[in-house]
């Protein structure tokens, strides 16, 4: 038998001769992080799997890559999840795991083939450690992620004014990516309330660059593809000026000062000048 | 990861573009790619239109050839990629090509430059007399 | 062999209503198939209903024009109806147009749109 093989075995042994002990000082030490926030029962029913998986894994080998520890990946997977999700810091995630290694922490009377086990196991935890914190950033991104997607639908709300008429009121910084969730909301609303007129109020916008101008332009030929009027209302001053300055033809698009300006000319378009025989006409 | 396998760029699927039927096909092959990679749907819609104009080009400009795609990753990032092979007459003047409204038969000249504003990457390789390739990728935002 | 679309007659009215993926040829067919029809039938109005397709391109699109104008010489006004968000935002980018084509979300606009029903529509084209 090789010296590696020996020196697994004894972790192996190591770690299930006294499982229950061993368990109970991990689930300890690591509660002691923790302050109290997460239930002893939830903490210790979450380590207890984590350790057998842990030994079980480990009886066919230390490569924590392999399909052995496939079942002990996804536990770990499982609780930075968890603790991400719950607001833990990194820190706090990954204590959990580095305090395996006290368990077998070895003292001066600890015997050589021992703190040769030992070792192993630090190495090896080490590893876990930091596939725990990666998940655990992993995990962080995509809620930021999703945040930020959540925000943007936020920002953009499409709003039915009149019957046939939706309109989207603009606030804030827009950028490219945004215009662009604007213009595709906006047209599915146009389907989906078989609205022919649409109105986008940029009263709110401090600013546009060219692409966004031209995103805007865009949104209004697209509208019209597919047998929609697009008006643009609430154009500041400095817009015009930059729009004018930066060569961007507005063509035949309309345009009006302001958002009851404009809900007027949809309405005009719609057949009548009246909302109440507008009203009436519609379904 | 999440058990999708990206293709490496020498196993991409092959599909010889030489009869109208096959336009139709190359659309619906680069349409399920793009339902793999989870493209949105303005984005899947973009990328199979300007397929579609490239495999037409392949058929039409190049007296046929094949579509090579498959999925891609690159950064972190999934995409699709497709690529129009052919062995015709090539193009001879590349800039001009790009150029919308330039056309050698009889289309609107909008099949290459469209296809370049449509998609994310665009390489555009010819020569005269040694055919022409022209590659696209979309990338999932 | 190539499938041909086909042309309803409802009133003055011809509708077509495309529901596959086409293959070029199929495009052309349709075409003359519409323009054959309107003389035999002396229709006044078409409507060719895209709901169903996920993909116009510059063949599509430029087909699409091509019809309304050969449509319009035969004294038939052609409405497009149903094109998908994202059809619509693909073809902008694509750089087409469909110069002069009148269109419509639904079919029931479309036919609304050919009776006159909606006078600022009518006046515009």
């Amino acid at each position: 038998m090789t010296a590696e093989r020996r020196g697994s075995e004894r972790l192996v042994d190591l770690l299930s001769g006294q499982e229950e002990k061993l368990v109970g000082q991990w689930i300890e030490g690591v509660s002691h992080t923790l302050r109290g926030r997460l239930s002893a029962g939830e903490l210790g029913h979450e380590l207890r799997e984590l350790y057998a998986a842990l030994v079980a894994a480990l009886r066919s080998g230390e490569d924590w890559r392999a399909e052995a520890f496939s079942e002990v990946r996804a536990l770990l997977t499982e609780l930075s999840r968890n603790r991400a999700r719950q607001g833990f810091t990194p820190t706090e995630t990954a204590t959990a795991v580095f305090a395996l290694k006290d368990l077998l922490a070895p003292s001066s009377e600890t015997a050589q083939e021992d703190i040769t086990a030992y070792l192993r196991l630090n190495r090896l935890v080490d590893a876990l450690g930091l596939f725990t914190v990666e998940t655990y950033a992993k995990t962080r991104e995509e809620i930021i992620g999703s945040q930020a997607e959540q925000l943007l639908e936020l920002s953009t709300p499409v709003v039915k004014l009149w019957d046939g008429v939706v309109a989207v009121p603009l606030v804030g910084t827009l950028d490219s990516a945004r215009t662009q969730v604007v213009m595709e909301k906006l047209l599915q609303t146009l389907v989906d309330t078989g609205s022919d007129q649409a109105i986008i109020d940029i009263t709110g916008v401090p600013a546009v660059d060219t692409e966004v101008a031209q995103h805007l332009l865009k949104t209004v030929v697209a509208a019209r593809l597919m047998g929609a009027e697009c008006t643009i209302s609430g154009i500041r001053p400095q817009i015009a000026q930059t729009i004018v300055a930066l060569g961007i033809q507005f063509g035949d698009i309309v345009t009006k000062a302001t958002l009851a300006d404009a809900l007027k000319h949809a309405l005009r378009r719609l057949g009548t000048e009246n909302p109440a025989v507008a009203a009436r006409s519609a379904r | 990861m999440n058990g999708q396998s990206v293709t490496a760029e020498e196993e991409f699927s092959t599909l010889p573009i030489t009869t109208n039927d096959d336009v139709v096909r190359a659309r619906q092959l680069v349409r399920a790619l793009a339902q793999q990679a989870k493209l949105s749907l303005v984005d899947q819609t973009k990328l199979i239109t300007a397929a579609s104009e490239l495999a037409r080009n392949t058929l039409v400009h190049g007296g046929g050839g094949v579509m090579r795609s498959g999925l891609v990753e690159r950064g972190g990032r999934r995409g699709v990629t497709a690529r129009f092979e052919d062995s015709g007459p090539g193009i001879p003047d590349l800039d001009l090509a790009l150029t919308d409204g330039w056309t050698s038969g009889n289309g609107m000249g909008l099949g290459l430059s469209g296809a370049r504003r449509l998609t994310d990457d665009f390489t555009l390789a010819s020569k005269p007399g040694a055919g022409t390739t022209v590659s696209i990728t979309k990338w999932v935002r | 062999m190539t499938e041909r679309i086909p042309v309803l007659k409802i009133g003055d009215v011809l509708l077509v209503s495309i529901q596959t993926d086409l293959e070029d040829q199929s495009v052309m067919n349709l075409q003359e198939d519409l323009a054959a029809r309107i003389v035999e039938t002396g229709a006044h109005g078409v409507v060719i209903d895209i709901t169903a397709l996920e993909i116009v391109d510059s063949f599509v699109g430029r087909m699409l024009a091509t019809t309304a104008a050969i449509s319009r010489m035969l004294d038939a006004e052609t409405v497009l109806v149903g094109m998908r968000p994202a059809v619509a935002i693909t073809l902008v980018e694509l750089g087409l147009s469909l110069g002069g084509v009148r269109t419509a979300l639904s079919l029931e606009k479309g036919l609304a749109l050919l009776a006159g029903a909606d006078p600022v529509r009518a006046d515009r084209a």
